[in-house]
């Protein structure tokens, strides 16, 4: 229960932005909050911002314990481009839906075992490594679909993004159940530990042991095999797979969600769960825009305010200057 | 001896900081003459390091006064302390290798004509600089040519150019050779005789006699007192620094020989070497037993160990383990055959700063362990708290970062990490550099208590008193080669220190 209890005081900032977010959300669209149960599915302003939210989810899952090791992978958008185009591909070739989609994982395997070779073996640094891949791999995913969306109408690729379980959208389902696997992957075990070793001080951790190789190799793995899934439930949610433009930017978006999740760029701590929060802010305050009527446009700049907001706020350099301010505006009303 | 005390410059009186649970400093007073050098002397965690950092503004301090010839002076950010007249020069040379000399000398002043830098007069300037600190080098060229001693010199330099009422240097003399200390003390000693003051921070006894006026030793982020150097005999320091009886040079007598074990030994070396980082070399490494390494700086010791634990793997000779022939790739193979490396750069080999101090005991055995068999968070606790309380590692808990800790207690945090794996054999780079003589103690008994207990050790340590008092056999290296092996009564600090220098007054201070 403590654990539970710590986690959550840890969260405060990010849950504080997630509340702040939806009640701009209420504010625009009265009964956003409503839930209402329809054919066994849940529906409402919550669950859009889930649904909607859910491949970004799974990157910032991907993402996090990438950024801990002082990482950073650029290629996870164009995963999903590829991982989408395969299964595409796969199911218009006549593959069985499940071998398609197996597929689809196992191409955004290769593709992380590709960035964590670079990484770990080449000893590349992990921008210019991951930026190869991301050059590349939009061509490559338009090879698979050649230059054309394509559309297929297997239903149970469709599935991936448009079913129902447990009464939430399968994505969601998905993207949680995913979180949770990452979670357990690095904190049950001590993956979590060596990762947060390993990204704080490499030397040190190689000389007590730790096989630095196979842990920087591990988290750029796991990150493709993220992407891979968010690209299939992109692909699915359309319909067809878009080479150009799925998953398009979307690595911005991750690495942003990750840092609002409070894991620093120069690597070392970092929580799965509060990286998870971090995505559901943006995508809360993408469908807060969109509600208000604003021009799609203004999307961008708003997002890039609070995100120079909540990072000056976490900047060590900013805080005694807002402590300084703090205290003057409070003499200054003592005053009147 | 009643001779008129020479004027007050800084005065700086009940200063105090406090760190989150930790008062690092409670309400100390320091005052300082000019022409006098005065120590500033205490243990681990004394308060040192917090004492110079606000008086050079590094840090704010929470309480006290500094006045400066009266005046009284907020250094707020180094450059504040500097405008005032304090410079600082570290053990860690904080000037920029990738730029010139004279670049380093004139960084954020540099003479300029119609608005740009002018080189050429900088240059010459610079080299006029050196030359009165007795350097005569040429300025232009990159600061990474010149040797760690030169390069204090020119920080000095530095210092002593921007602000020459009051200069403290903190642990000068760590990484300097003994013909380097003694350029090093020259100079000081003709700072001091045109009236600078000088703070100077070491863990050297020695050195204090030789070169200072006055003492003031910290204890716990207290005063305890200050003394006139001519005043204060040795013990009396010692007990000072500790606030006990002192018993930390008994440490240094040798213990009744017992010789090498019996029987094969555990690790043996045979010609092991690789080319351009270490000539071949033997050693024997017994279980119970302690095999030390002297050299100077850049004698090849560290890279014997390094070799022993596969850090970098040998190209020649072989090693043995048990009677088997082995070829260590990585860490990771020294650490499953039971070795353990505590490393000489704590900081960037050593700890994991940031992590906690549990995480970073338990990281070695976790990673033995593998990552699938994680240690309960029950186990960590367990295991953290017996070693701290074991070697006496002084912290509120283990679940401060680690970075919080002194220097001594990081070392011990480190062995924490090393014992936790059950080691057969444990190499130890010197685990007591800069370490205060009280921790120094504790560490040079955890050792002995190790050895007795039947673990092997190897010991790399440039203080030759130590590496006599407690090895059993003593490697001597010099020029990235093996240079002699003592054994038995043989073991002397004179014996050793002519090996290490046996051709070294040859070669001259190059």
């Amino acid at each position: 229960m403590s654990a539970v209890t710590q986690r959550l005081k840890a969260a405060r900032p990010q849950l504080a932005l997630l509340a702040v977010a939806l009640l701009v959300n209420v504010f625009v669209a009265p009964g956003f909050l409503d839930l209402r149960l329809q054919d066994g599915r849940l529906f409402g302003g919550l669950i859009d911002i889930l649904n909607r939210g859910a491949p970004v989810m799974l990157l910032a899952v991907g993402m996090a314990p990438v950024i801990a090791t002082r990482g950073i992978d650029l290629s996870v958008g164009v995963i999903m481009a590829i991982s989408g185009a395969v299964a595409a591909a796969g199911v218009n070739a006549g593959l069985a839906w499940p071998v398609a989609i197996l597929a689809a994982l196992a191409t955004g395997l290769v593709c992380g075992l590709w960035n964590g070779l670079l990484v770990a073996v080449f000893r590349l640094q992990p921008i210019v490594a991951t930026l190869i891949l991301m050059v590349a791999g939009r061509g490559i995913a338009q090879l698979i679909t050649e230059g054309r969306i394509l559309t297929f109408t297997e239903p149970h690729l469709i599935a991936v993004a448009g079913s129902t379980l447990a009464a939430l959208p399968l994505p969601v389902v998905l993207a949680l159940a995913a979180a949770g696997l990452t979670g357990l992957l690095v904190r049950a075990t001590a993956l979590g530990l060596f990762v947060e070793a390993v990204g704080t001080n490499p030397r040190s951790s190689r000389l007590a042991g730790v096989h630095t190789g196979l842990v920087l190799g591990a988290v750029y793995v796991w990150s493709g095999l993220m992407a891979a899934l968010a690209g299939l439930i992109a692909t699915a949610d359309i319909k067809g797979a878009d080479a150009n433009n799925a998953g398009l930017w979307l690595e911005l978006d991750a690495i942003l969600a990750v840092v609002i999740g409070g894991t620093s760029l120069y690597g070392g701590r970092f929580s799965i769960g509060r990286s998870v929060l971090g995505a559901l802010v943006l995508q809360a305050m993408r469908t807060a825009i969109l509600r208000a009527g604003l021009p799609p446009e203004l999307n961008l700049v708003l997002m890039a305010l609070v995100v120079a907001a909540v990072l000056t706020q976490q900047s060590p350099a900013f805080r005694p200057v807002a402590t300084r301010l703090m205290a003057r505006l409070k003499n200054k009303e003592a005053q009147a | 001896m009643a001779v008129t005390p020479p004027p007050v410059v800084l005065a700086a009186r009940g200063l105090t900081r406090q760190y989150p649970g930790v008062r690092a400093l409670d309400g100390v007073d320091l005052t300082l003459r000019a022409g006098e050098i005065h120590a500033l002397l205490g243990e681990n965690g004394a308060g040192k390091s917090t004492l110079i950092n606000l008086l050079t503004g590094a840090q704010p301090r929470d309480g006290g006064t500094i006045t400066m010839d009266g005046v009284e002076i907020d250094p707020d950010g180094p450059g504040g302390a500097v405008k005032a007249g304090i410079a600082a020069v570290y053990q860690e040379i904080t000037l920029l290798p990738n730029l010139t000399v004279a670049q380093n000398l004139y960084l954020g002043r540099e003479p300029t004509r119609w608005g740009l830098v002018h080189r050429s007069r900088m240059n010459q300037e610079g080299a006029a600089l050196l030359r009165r600190f007795g350097l005569t080098i040429d300025a232009s060229r990159p600061l990474s040519d010149f040797s760690t001693a030169v390069q204090q010199l020119i920080a000095i330099a530095r210092a002593v150019d921007l602000s020459a009422k009051v200069l403290i240097l903190d642990e000068p003399t760590a990484s300097l050779d003994t013909a380097e200390v003694q350029t090093l003390f020259t100079l000081l000693r003709s700072l001091r005789d045109q009236g600078l003051a000088i703070v100077f921070v070491t863990h050297f006894l020695d050195q204090v006699y030789a070169l200072t006026d006055r003492i003031t030793v910290l204890r716990n982020g207290r005063l305890v007192g200050e003394r006139r150097t001519a005043d204060l005999p040795r013990l009396d320091l010692v007990a000072m620094m500790l606030g006990k009886t002192p018993t930390a040079e008994s440490h240094l007598s040798r213990r009744p020989a017992a010789g090498i074990p019996a029987g094969a030994p555990l690790v043996r070396a045979e010609g092991l070497g690789r080319r351009r980082l270490v000539g071949a070399f033997d050693a024997e490494l017994h279980a119970g037993a302690v095999l030390g390494a002297a050299g100077l700086l850049g004698s090849g010791r560290t890279e014997t160990a390094m070799l022993l634990f596969g850090v970098e793997t040998a190209d020649q000779g072989q090693l043995v383990v048990d009677g088997k022939a082995v070829t260590l790739r990585s860490p990771r193979d020294a650490i499953r055959l039971g070795f353990g490396f505590c490393p000489e750069d704590r900081k960037l080999d050593g700890i994991v700063a940031g992590l906690s101090i549990r995480e970073n005991i338990v990281l070695a055995l976790q990673a033995k362990r593998g990552w699938w068999r994680r240690l309960s968070t029950a186990q960590q606790h367990e295991l953290a708290d017996r070693y701290i309380k074991l070697l006496d590692i002084r912290t509120p808990d283990a679940e401060k970062p680690i970075q919080l800790l002194s220097g001594g207690n990081q070392q011990k945090a480190l062995l924490a990490r090393w014992l936790a794996t059950e080691p057969r054999l444990l190499i130890l780079d010197e685990p007591t550099r800069g370490i205060d003589v009280g921790a120094h103690a504790e560490i040079v008994r955890l050792l002995e208590n190790l050895r007795d207990r039947g673990m092997a050790l190897y010991v790399i340590s440039s203080e030759i008193e130590e590496v006599a008092a407690y090895s059993d056999r003593v490697l001597v290296m010099r020029d990235r080669a093996p240079a002699g092996l003592l054994e038995g009564d043989s073991i002397t600090p004179a014996a050793i220190v002519n090996a290490i220098a046996a051709d070294h007054h040859t070669r001259g201070a190059a």
